[in-house]
């Protein structure tokens, strides 16, 4: 390799390469600095620089190739970073003060999040088994530490653990899906898998359709697709409010951007068979998530088993199996972030010394002492329902409408009936601030950075469901690109 | 069934029933003893594929050195208390029948595995002419430098974690 090509090739990784140094920086920051501002200042700064990094690799209009054909910079990875770096400036933002509030206010806490971010942007780059499975390692394993990072409280141990294990589990299914795929074909290259699929005339192979199946396995345990969704409560739950927040989104685009695609790039030919996996997926998840919602009292959990539910919407765009079927797809990814981080942000303003803030009865007539809280709540929840004119709506009626266009009706249907039942329980919150009188006294904690992602959270709620073609048409062209 | 083939049935019979002895030994250590013999198992199988390298790192890393690791976990913790109580959760008889229905699956679709991918640059001959390290090194160091990369951040992330988990202290 002479030094020019290795020259570009380091260029095409300067994102990645940019927060792996922020995230280093960082953990050396912690030994000299005292204040955490300064290292999440750093770390926002660095994350802003990978952004614009991002933004200055954007020239090329063909995919480009680089590492021996392992890491691929395209349009479509590219708008997944973007992704990242909203994710990872609004985890920061609502953490600052929370994290102080719980005593573990680490400086690796942030940098854990950026090499969390890392492995996340490496997998959305992947053009090979290799990379995707050491990506989703990088952010897996970041993941698993950052839920366990409360060390005094026993759930979030456990929320650690179970995450540990059972992504343990997940990786095998990955490595057994990697290798059966690889034995037929003998690549790992995802876009070589699909000509090896067709030159040696192995599309209806038993085990290249069991090894497919399980990678969708693997990457529907990132997504927490049900029946895969069974650690999601708990870790939702025990982890640290922020880092749920930080995992709903994160690790669920990653997961996303690399099921679209291998299922696209990969087994593009084999259709059919996916979908006869993923609609009973969907449909099940959907109705587990809307349906066990129902039944829950405190916030994180009932927050979980509605990404759970918003999960198996999205996968209506990917079953779609079309370029606007994935396109609606990432758009729905893009504002969920918003809305749900928006929403975790609320549950984060409650938390205080000694009171916890995450049982829906706390937010009993919480209107009547914090009327501007409880406004932006209220059009989080309205946004995750899918009410007009937040984006909520807006990220549902496209994935509906293209599981419509594939001729996918009866789905489109169940999605509509399961979005009428999620209405019960995130209009009940709605319902407990305005209707109800307060139990007890709230005071909110609240600190310039979380009102910053509240505003922002907001903001792009509102504007991405009155002016949503912008945001579409960014998505098309970059999926085309 | 030709040598090789009876061999290998042998290799693989046993990895499956010593992993279920893993699994299933109450007493840890003997789960780690149990685990030692598999690394071994496992070890013969790479020879099999002419990987005497991935052999001897089989057994020089993980029966040497992770497995003293996990023997020296054991001791630490005091782990009585884990042989007194039931194994298995109650739901254990799904998880088996999961299993097993996975693994009728298996047996059935088996005889479709075919070897017609055409094969890569690294066939026995050349890796004879090179030598095993040789061409593990320059592997690693030009096609796959990237992975090799990533993995050395995997273990930087597990180092701070290890750190972060359990040096801090809790107030």
């Amino acid at each position: 390799m002479d030094m020019a090509n290795y020259l570009f090739e380091m260029t095409m990784i300067m994102p990645e390469i940019t927060l792996i140094c922020v995230g280093l920086i960082l953990l050396l920051l912690d030994l000299a600095v005292k204040k955490k501002e300064v290292i999440a200042v750093v770390g926002i700064a660095g994350t802003l620089v990978a952004l614009y990094a991002t933004y200055k690799l954007y020239i090329f209009n063909q995919p480009q190739n680089v590492f021996a054909g392992m890491f691929v910079l395209d349009g479509y990875s590219n708008f997944f970073k973007l992704i990242f770096y909203i994710n990872i400036i609004l985890t920061i933002c609502i953490s600052l003060k929370y994290m102080t509030i719980e005593k573990s206010s680490f400086g690796e806490y942030y940098a854990l999040i950026l090499f969390a971010t890392t492995g996340m942007m490496f997998m959305a780059s992947a053009a090979d088994l290799i990379i995707l499975y050491l990506g989703l390692e990088l952010m897996a394993l970041s993941t698993y530490i950052l839920a366990g990072l409360i060390r005094k409280q026993p759930r979030s141990n456990e929320a650690a653990l179970k995450y540990f294990f059972l992504g343990a589990f997940s990786s095998a299914f990955l490595l057994y899906g990697i290798s059966l795929t690889y034995g037929m074909t003998g690549t790992t290259n995802i876009k070589e898998i699909a000509v090896a699929l067709q030159s040696l005339n192995i599309v209806d192979n038993p085990i290249v359709f069991l090894g497919m199946i399980f990678m969708i396995v693997a990457f529907g345990f990132k997504i927490a697709l049900a029946p895969f969704h069974m650690w999601a409560p708990d870790v939702y739950e025990g982890a640290p409010t922020s880092i749920t927040a930080f995992m709903s989104v994160g690790p669920k685009a990653a997961g996303f951007a690399v099921m679209g695609r291998v299922l696209f790039e990969s087994f593009g030919a084999m259709q059919l068979q996916w979908n006869s996996i993923l609609i009973p997926i969907a449909v099940i998840t959907i109705a587990v998530g809307s349906i066990i919602a129902l039944a829950q009292t405190n916030i994180k959990r009932m927050l979980a088993y509605s990404s759970i539910a918003h999960a198996g919407y999205m996968l209506l765009g990917i079953i779609a199996g079309t370029a606007d079927g994935l396109t609606s797809t990432v758009n729905y990814l893009m504002i969920y972030m918003f809305m749900n981080v928006g929403a975790f942000a609320v549950v984060i303003s409650l938390r205080r010394e000694g009171f916890q803030g995450e049982n829906l009865e706390d937010y009993m007539g919480l209107a009547k002492k914090h009327p501007v809280t409880s406004a932006l709540m209220l059009v989080f929840m309205f946004s995750l329902t899918g009410i007009p004119p937040t984006a909520g709506f807006i990220g549902k009626f496209y994935v509906i409408m293209e599981a419509v266009n594939s001729g996918h009706m009866y789905l489109a249907i169940i999605a509509v009936m399961f979005s009428v039942v999620s209405a019960f329980f995130y209009l009940r919150i709605v319902m407990y601030m305005y209707m109800k009188d307060p139990k007890e006294e709230v005071t909110l904690t609240s600190s310039s950075s979380l009102n910053f992602a509240l505003a922002v959270t907001t903001a792009m709620v509102i504007i991405l469901g009155v002016f949503p073609s912008f945001l579409l048409n960014l998505v098309r062209s970059s999926i085309a690109g | 069934m030709s040598t090789p083939q009876l061999f290998f049935a042998y290799f693989a019979v046993m990895m499956t029933g010593l992993s279920l002895m893993v699994v299933t030994r109450k007493n840890p250590v003997h789960s780690v003893l149990y685990m030692l013999i598999l690394f071994a198992h496992i070890a013969a199988l790479y020879l099999f594929l002419n990987a005497e390298f991935l052999a001897a790192i089989q057994i020089i890393i993980y029966a040497g050195a992770i497995l003293v690791l996990f023997l020296f976990v054991i001791m630490m913790l005091n782990l009585r208390k884990e042989e007194t109580e039931k194994r298995f959760q109650k739901q254990w008889p799904l998880g088996i029948g999961i299993g097993v229905v996975l693994a009728v699956f298996l047996i059935m679709i088996v005889g479709k595995i075919a070897v017609i991918a055409p094969l890569g640059p690294y066939s026995i001959d050349a890796v004879r002419s090179d030598g095993h390290i040789m061409t593990v090194g320059k592997v690693l160091y030009s096609e796959f430098l990237l992975p090799f990369e990533i993995a050395s951040l995997i273990l930087l992330v597990a180092v701070v974690g290890a750190v972060v988990l359990a040096k801090r202290k809790i107030e």
